[in-house]
């Protein structure tokens, strides 16, 4: 499909909005229950006062805020409205060109909303995720256009590089960097896959992101394809989002139709076909070796690494892994320019990341927010403080694979660097809010436990190591636990950190140790007195 | 959800979606996972002679095949009861107290995830984090996913199920 089709569906889709006085946009993500329900009642109101032609509900994806959900936008008044239900159907559509309903209005000079800068979110809680008109109209895969018909693959990798984009999976690799090794890779058959296997409990930026723009991410994908002269790609994505799944096929197909995605794409010498891969519940198959495996139809059990999937990866071709959020920046990048985003964040961790603020915090929900952004502004401000007059007592970045960072760091701005200094890391973007009624040991003994259970059982370090982890915690959740059971806990975590085959290992005693850094106070206190420790009935 | 005796007669329609999806692959090896995803949701979980069938068709060892099946947690090898329930073992459900739900099953019905009561009346599965964490704690009762939910209401819900007296 050639650029003046694609410009006519986006133009007619842009005059079919503006033809209505106002627009009800109601969140359909997964946080906001029941949002089918009051779609129904809205329009029901509607059709019965005869506004169809005045007032258009929408459905969108995530708006963020799902602490407070379900969440309806009237635009272009720009007022939110907060948990609401199918019965506020008729007063908020009396309330259309009037005051607003009070009892449900959402201030949108909430910090969560004001201190935000919203790239890879822009258009989620904006456009409907299951339209490609919306997302054309929206100025959709206009990056594809531009790459495809304007761009030299080098061209742009290298703007890619000269942006300074991370991997946004965790690690944190230099994408433009990857995406050059594929490239000056040898052979003739290449892959494209996207991680979507967002594993880490706590964490759902990827979700929010395949449910609210799925667009966005074959549109990163089809960029990345062209530039690394792939014409096969995967989404492997996890089982237990069957919205995202379901949104991702509707996509794929709809992106088909228009020609962005198949043979020739945009009439270029350009062919990609993606196909979707569900996990089945192993946490392991984020590790990028171990995710090769199971696209392959085995168990996901990763490989030694050298060689890197960039040389050889699925069925032994050179194979590009990004991140679902690595992906949704890319078509940004290519619109905006590489100085645009090498101008947000910090020296080394460029542009914005999204984060998914959970635990014991008010405004639970997903943030965007520039790299450098202070903990504390994450925590106290834009994540509205810890509810119920309980105080701050850590933030558990990364997953199971990160670390407890304390209050006396809150003032530390995020990046790559920042928190692998202190002992945590970056991870997907999962932050859970832990407040003074969690204990740390319990906390870490939750995450050694995940850890074990998800163990795929290739490497002994991994697999011994993080039961006897477990069990050693155990002993200090049970206050039974000796100084001998301390020195034996450190030195196992140290072994386990160091000789693991992957980065489930490797990481698996980050809780452990940070804890063991910041709050050593906990795992003391739980020390048997030692001249007692015989009474114990310990062998 | 009903429980579901995979038919082993080729008449039996569900089969045409395990074929279906190996077919959709050209019987290739790779195909193995995204067929045991069709197989159980047609049938509901995954026994031994699906699993010969599909091993057969896709020829790959038996072994390789079950092998793959138990490694993952989303594949079931067995029959669910009449209702099921999911408990969200996430961090921020974790946090919540999603425990004390797994606990109280494990105390009044000696249930663990994965298993199913003596009667049949009852399925317990644990899962990693759906993802909803702003409204954890977060239950899937007969897949209906709910959030917030007090331990009260979800002790109600299970002894209704059951037929208990509460």
């Amino acid at each position: 499909m050639q650029r003046e089709e694609l410009e006519r569906f986006a133009e007619t889709q842009r005059q079919f909005l503006s033809g209505f006085a106002h627009h009800i946009l109601v969140c359909a993500g997964l946080g906001c229950l029941h949002n089918d329900e009051i779609i129904k009642a809205l329009r029901e109101v509607i059709a019965a006062q005869g506004l169809e032609q005045r007032v258009l509900v929408r459905k969108v994806g995530c708006m963020g805020l799902c602490a407070l959900g379900p969440v309806v936008l009237i635009l272009p008044e720009e007022i939110s409205y907060q948990t609401v239900s199918p019965h506020d159907a008729a007063e908020i559509i009396a309330a259309l060109g009037k005051e607003p309903v009070q009892r449900l209005l959402l201030p949108s000079t909430l910090p969560f909303f004001t201190r935000q800068h919203k790239n890879v979110l822009a258009l989620s809680g904006r456009i409907d995720p299951e339209s490609i008109d919306d997302y054309l109209a929206a100025g959709g895969y206009t990056a594809v256009l531009k790459a495809i018909t304007a761009m030299r693959p080098i061209d742009i990798i290298r703007q890619i590089q000269e942006s300074g984009l991370r991997g946004r999976g965790g690690a944190g690799y230099p994408t433009g960097l990857k995406w050059s090794t594929v490239a000056k890779a040898g052979g003739t058959k290449k892959y494209v896959v996207c991680n979507a296997d967002e594993g880490d409990p706590g964490a759902f930026m990827d979700r929010s992101v395949l449910e609210s723009t799925p667009h966005a991410v074959l549109e990163g994908m089809i960029i990345a394809a062209y530039a690394v002269g792939a014409s096969s790609g995967y989404i492997y994505v996890r089982a237990e989002y069957p919205l995202a799944v379901k949104r991702l096929k509707l996509a794929i197909r709809e992106a088909q139709q228009k020609n962005l995605l198949g043979h020739a794409i945009c009439g270029a010498s350009f062919d990609l076909n993606l196909q979707i891969r569900l996990g089945a519940g192993a946490f392991v198959c984020g590790e990028e070796t171990a995710l090769i495996e199971s696209i392959e139809g085995r168990r996901g059990i990763p490989r030694p690494r050298p060689p890197y999937p960039a040389e050889k990866g699925l069925w032994g071709c050179p194979t590009l892994i990004n991140n679902v959020e690595t992906y949704a920046n890319i078509p940004l990048i290519i619109n905006r320019g590489a100085t645009w985003f090498a101008g947000l964040g910090t020296e080394k961790s460029k542009g914005t990341k999204v984060f998914a603020l959970t635990g014991k915090i008010n405004h639970t929900g997903l943030i965007e927010v520039p790299m450098g952004t202070t903990l504390r502004e994450i925590v106290f401000e834009i994540g509205g403080g810890i509810p119920g007059g309980h105080a701050f007592k850590a933030i558990q970045t990364g997953g199971p694979s990160g670390g407890c960072i304390p209050a006396e760091h809150l003032d530390t701005p995020v990046s790559y660097e920042s928190l692998s200094a202190l002992g945590s890391i970056m991870g997907s973007g999962g932050m859970i809010v832990i407040d003074e009624t969690t204990s740390m040991v319990e906390l870490v003994k939750y995450f050694i436990q995940f850890c074990r259970d998800e163990s795929c059982g290739k490497c002994i370090p991994c697999r011994v190591g993080t039961a006897q982890i477990h069990g050693l915690l155990e002993k200090f959740c049970n206050r039974t636990a000796t100084d001998t059971d301390l020195a034996t806990l450190e030195r196992l975590c140290d072994l386990v950190k160091n000789t693991s085959l992957c980065g489930l290992g490797q990481s698996a005693p980050n809780p452990v140790l940070s804890t063991l850094q910041y709050f050593r106070q906990e795992y003391l206190d739980r020390i048997v007195d030692p001249a007692h420790s015989h009474l114990e009935g310990q062998p | 959800m009903p429980t579901a005796q995979p038919d082993h007669r080729p008449e039996d329609k569900r089969w045409k979606m395990v074929d279906l999806a190996m077919q959709r692959h050209d019987y290739r090896p790779d195909a193995l996972i995204e067929t045991l995803h069709a197989a159980q949701d047609a049938f509901g979980y995954l026994d031994i002679s699906t699993l010969k069938y599909i091993a057969t068709r896709l020829n790959i060892p038996p072994s390789k095949v079950y092998g793959v099946t138990t490694f993952y947690n989303h594949f079931d090898t067995k029959p669910k009861g009449d209702h099921t329930l999911v408990v969200c073992t996430g961090t921020a459900c974790h946090v919540k107290g999603n425990d004390r739900i797994l606990a109280w099953l494990q105390e009044r019905y000696g249930l663990t995830p994965g298993q199913t009561t003596p009667d049949n009346t009852l399925s317990l599965v644990e899962v990693r984090c759906v993802g909803a964490c702003a409204l954890a704690p977060v239950i899937i009762t007969d897949g209906t996913i709910t959030g917030k939910t007090s331990f009260a209401d979800t002790t109600v819900i299970i002894k209704e199920w059951r037929g208990d007296a509460a």
